[in-house]
């Protein structure tokens, strides 16, 4: 730590920073944990989606306090945990109010690390109707900027097709802990045959699941986080880690495999590992990933082969062995593919060329295989994290990680379990109906769309 | 009852030079930190193991449980029972045979054979003098006796005494044991440095191919073997000075092994358990054997494995042909270059009561992968670090696929066994 970070970190160095305006930032409420006060619940228009899927959660709703134009403004008597707001049936740009009007109260009175939640259709039918669809989107980003507390909006596009089952993993994860660092996002939720009838503590009870560059930072949370969740962790990194990710393995009750993902047999010896327990992979977590940071004026051949061989080749490749049916070990049907892009990737980073060319190259190859991969019941995902609290990015000087880490919504940088935890639900079986989809855990970070 | 036991896989730590980057890690860490990266590789952490057996040669006292007392530190289940065994540098070898024959016997379905020794480490114990004086005084019953056993102490009680190296009946230490044989074979100088050479770069090749990715589990920052010198020469080597034998000696630091830190465990485990598991059996165990010759009486020190190996394979009905590759542990370069004059030689062969000669060996199925001169050579590590090494080896060879193991040991003693690929 320097001396400048000992300085503002002590008692009086936080009292002069707080009246400087930086305040400590929220404690987010994280796990498997709900919402501090009543779960509100708003229909526009009908739709009894959001009413039976959480139903299926076990959460009981109360009825929204109106804006209906008095004065003062109408208010909860107490904080309510979280706004789950129904807005499937909304088509028309003056039904836009009835969202202000449940908006404003429960924006004013919701609890710390709230939940508001808009539930709505992906774009279509006439000019007006897809005006709205994207005006939601405005409104959810700034709702989430607008929310204190910890506390974040997200807005969930359910396919028309789209069943309470297939929504309640999905709902249970925006409205837990689960998702303390997941803030002012969108993504969709679609149609599958669901395994699951509901939430569960142990939802990976016994299943194989690979995470690559385990040994350190976010891998080893990842490794922690799904073993919690009851996966058998087969934990990869470069055999130079092997100390360490031996320490993983062994913590979480898994295996360890000392293997560099770009070697020709990587695959192979992945499902060779797998093919001990007699089974196959239920999902694998692709997380290693390299930088070989230089402008681009200076980034050599070297810097950019090295970087997207690791960073998305590496898992191009093992994914074709371990898809394969005839791979002994593979993936199994029912399984799960999970990709880590980046913020970087998403919006670009000076001196990153290459890191961001793999990391939106990952989200591009999700949302291309997950179609392909439908009719056997594989889903393929990726995260996109922000600033995330790790060795690595605690050797950014001070003052840059200061900067870096209060760029986003909730003015703070994410904690590794926040990453694993939305990869989490992501490879939950609960989560059939959810592919092809990109998710920034980055607290709703300033750059990027 | 017999049972297949068979070598499922190993781990070790990367070997170094002692006072080297494990200088501050004592025999309890580095076992530790073997049985540790195995358990790892196999998914056994919190099971419970028949036994592990293990041992090291330089041991303090308070270690009296050392093997024990790493269990209880490592992942393993702490309900795993454990013992320490000691054969000198056979240690490693004969821990595994331990284990094996308690699978063959069915006591037990899984066990694990180590070894580990830190030179780093090494127990530093008083003088007899002062021992004698400090027990009495102890035993005092008054003041006054106390004062008068306490004053028999003199300065030169109080210098430490290192572990001795030197065989206690011969007062001759391993080198100059060696040496009396290099000389004795008409070892020469420039087939030691040969032999050297090529450890070095068998073993730099097999580190460069990945062999080692699921035999070794990096330590402290050491990711590979410390002592390895990819870039060494023959005429490198021969320009070192003699270390054994006098001025116009062959033997040097670089034909000898250095003093080293180190651990190494190996997964044995009865056949069947290997299949409930879905675990690959990469050789059987299929025989062992121990032999001594009596150097006090002027024999060779390290040629007792001699008299195991035709032993074992007069029992077997095999020769060396038999062998797709041999493992001859290097204590020295001309300790393995005199075994194999010694597996020629008939007379040799009859002295130390076989038949007749052994036979000659083709040289390139020798210690493939490199061994001690250039892995380095913790006495008690080096049996638990060779049988998964040839264990994989020949199983990438396939099914029926004979290795040698060879190993020689402080006490003219000799350990040696077969693997088979399964």
């Amino acid at each position: 730590m320097s001396a400048l970070e000992k300085a503002f970190t002590s008692r009086p160095g936080k009292a002069i920073a707080a009246k400087a305006g930086l305040k400590e930032p929220p404690r987010l409420r994280r796990g498997r944990t709900w919402p501090e006060g009543a779960i509100v619940l708003a229909e526009i228009g009908g739709g009894l989606l959001a009413r039976e899927a959480l139903a299926r959660l076990g959460r009981s709703v109360e009825s929204p306090v109106v804006d209906d134009g008095q004065e003062p403004a109408p208010g909860y008597g107490s904080r309510i945990g979280a706004l789950v707001v129904d807005a499937t049936s909304l088509a028309h740009i003056d039904q836009l109010e009835e969202l202000r009007a449940v908006l404003r109260p429960a924006v004013r009175g919701i609890a710390r690390s709230g939940r508001i939640v808009i539930l709505a259709r992906p774009a279509h039918g006439d000019w007006e109707q897809r005006s709205v669809a994207r005006a939601l989107d405005g409104i959810n980003r700034t709702v989430a900027k607008e929310l204190r507390g910890g506390a974040t909006s997200t807005l969930l596009r359910l396919d028309p097709a789209a069943t309470a089952d297939d929504l309640f993993s999905t709902l249970g994860f925006v409205l837990q802990g689960r998702s303390a660092f997941v803030d002012g996002q969108t993504w969709s939720v679609g149609h599958a045959d669901n395994p699951a009838t509901g939430l569960d503590d142990l939802p990976l009870d016994g299943k194989v699941v690979v995470v690559t560059g385990a040994a350190r930072g976010i891998g080893a949370a990842i490794a922690r986080t799904l073993a919690r969740d009851g996966a058998r962790i087969i934990a990869v990194d470069i055999p130079a880690a092997g100390q360490a990710l031996a320490a993983v393995a062994n913590e979480v009750g898994g295996s360890a495999l000392q293997l560099d993902i770009t070697a020709e047999d990587a695959g192979r010896r992945i499902a060779e590992h797998a093919a001990r327990g007699g089974g196959g992979i239920y999902a694998v977590v692709h997380n290693a990933g390299i930088t070989r940071d230089k402008m681009l004026v200076n980034t050599d051949a070297a810097r950019w082969a090295s970087v997207l061989d690791v960073n998305l080749a590496a898992q191009m490749r093992i994914n074709e062995i371990l898809l394969a049916p005839e791979t002994d070990g593979g993936i199994v049907d029912g399984g799960r593919l999970v990709g880590i892009a980046s913020t970087s990737g998403l919006a670009g980073n000076k001196g990153q060329t290459n890191y961001a060319a793999s990391k939106a190259g990952v989200a591009g190859l999700v949302e291309a295989m997950a179609p392909d991969l439908v009719a056997r019941g594989i889903t393929v995902n990726a995260v996109a994290p922000g600033f995330i609290e790790t060795e690595m990015t605690g050797k950014i000087p001070f003052v840059q990680r200061e900067i870096f880490r209060r760029s986003n919504s909730l003015s703070q940088g994410g904690q590794p379990v926040d990453v694993a935890e939305t990869i989490g639900y992501l490879i939950d079986p609960g989560s059939q109906a959810v592919s092809g989809q990109v998710i920034r855990v980055c607290g709703q970070n300033l750059v990027g769309a | 009852m017999t049972h297949n036991a068979v070598v499922l896989g190993g781990n070790r730590i990367p070997f170094a030079k002692a006072g080297g980057p494990y200088a501050e890690a004592s025999n309890h860490d580095l076992l530790t930190a073997a049985l540790d990266g195995l358990v790892a590789r196999f998914g056994l952490a919190g099971e419970r193991l028949g036994e592990v057996a293990g041992g090291a040669v330089l041991k303090h006292p308070k270690d009296f449980n050392l093997t024990r007392e790493a269990v209880l530190s490592s992942a393993l289940s702490p309900a795993t029972p454990a013992c320490d065994l000691q054969q000198a540098c056979g240690t490693g070898l004969e821990t595994v045979v331990y284990v094996a024959n308690k699978i063959a016997l069915g006591q037990i379905d899984v066990g694990i054979g180590a070894g580990v020794d830190s030179a780093s480490d090494a127990p530093i114990t008083v003088s007899d003098g002062l021992k004698r004086a400090l027990l009495k005084a102890n035993r005092a019953r008054s003041a006054g006796e106390r004062v008068k056993a306490l004053a028999a102490i003199r300065p030169r009680h109080l210098a430490p005494q290192a572990p001795g190296v030197a065989e206690p009946r011969t007062g001759l230490s391993m080198g100059e044991h060696q040496a009396l044989t290099t000389e004795r074979w008409g070892i020469g100088r420039a087939e030691q440095d040969e032999l050297a050479a090529a450890s070095h770069h068998h073993l730099a090749q097999a580190w460069q191919e990945g062999f080692f990715d699921d035999l070794v589990t990096p330590y402290m920052g050491v990711t590979k073997d410390a002592i390895m010198r990819p870039d060494t020469t023959v005429e490198k080597l021969g320009s070192l000075k003699p270390a054994f034998g006098g001025p116009e000696g062959t033997m040097t630091a670089g034909n000898s092994t250095a003093l080293s830190d180190g651990a190494a465990a190996a997964l044995i485990a009865s056949e069947d358990w290997a299949a409930a598991r879905g675990l690959t059996a990469l050789a059987r165990i299929v025989d062992a054997e121990v032999a001594a010759v009596d150097h006090p009486g002027g024999a060779d020190l390290l040629l007792g494995p001699v008299a195991a190996t035709g032993r074992m394979l007069a029992r077997r009905g095999l020769t060396l042909d038999d062998f797709a590759l041999v493992e001859i542990h290097e204590a020295f370069a001309s300790t393995v270059l005199a075994t194999l004059k010694a597996w020629e030689d008939a007379d040799y062969c009859r002295s130390v009561g076989l038949d007749g000669p052994i036979g000659t060996l083709d040289r390139s199925r020798l210690n493939v992968t490199g061994s001690s001169l250039a892995v380095g050579h913790p006495f008690a590590a080096t049996g638990a670090r060779l049988v998964p090494t040839l264990a994989k080896l020949l199983h990438a060879r396939g099914p029926g696929s004979k290795g040698l193991i060879s190993m020689c040991a402080a006490g003219g003693q000799g350990v040696v066994a077969i693997l088979e690929a399964v």
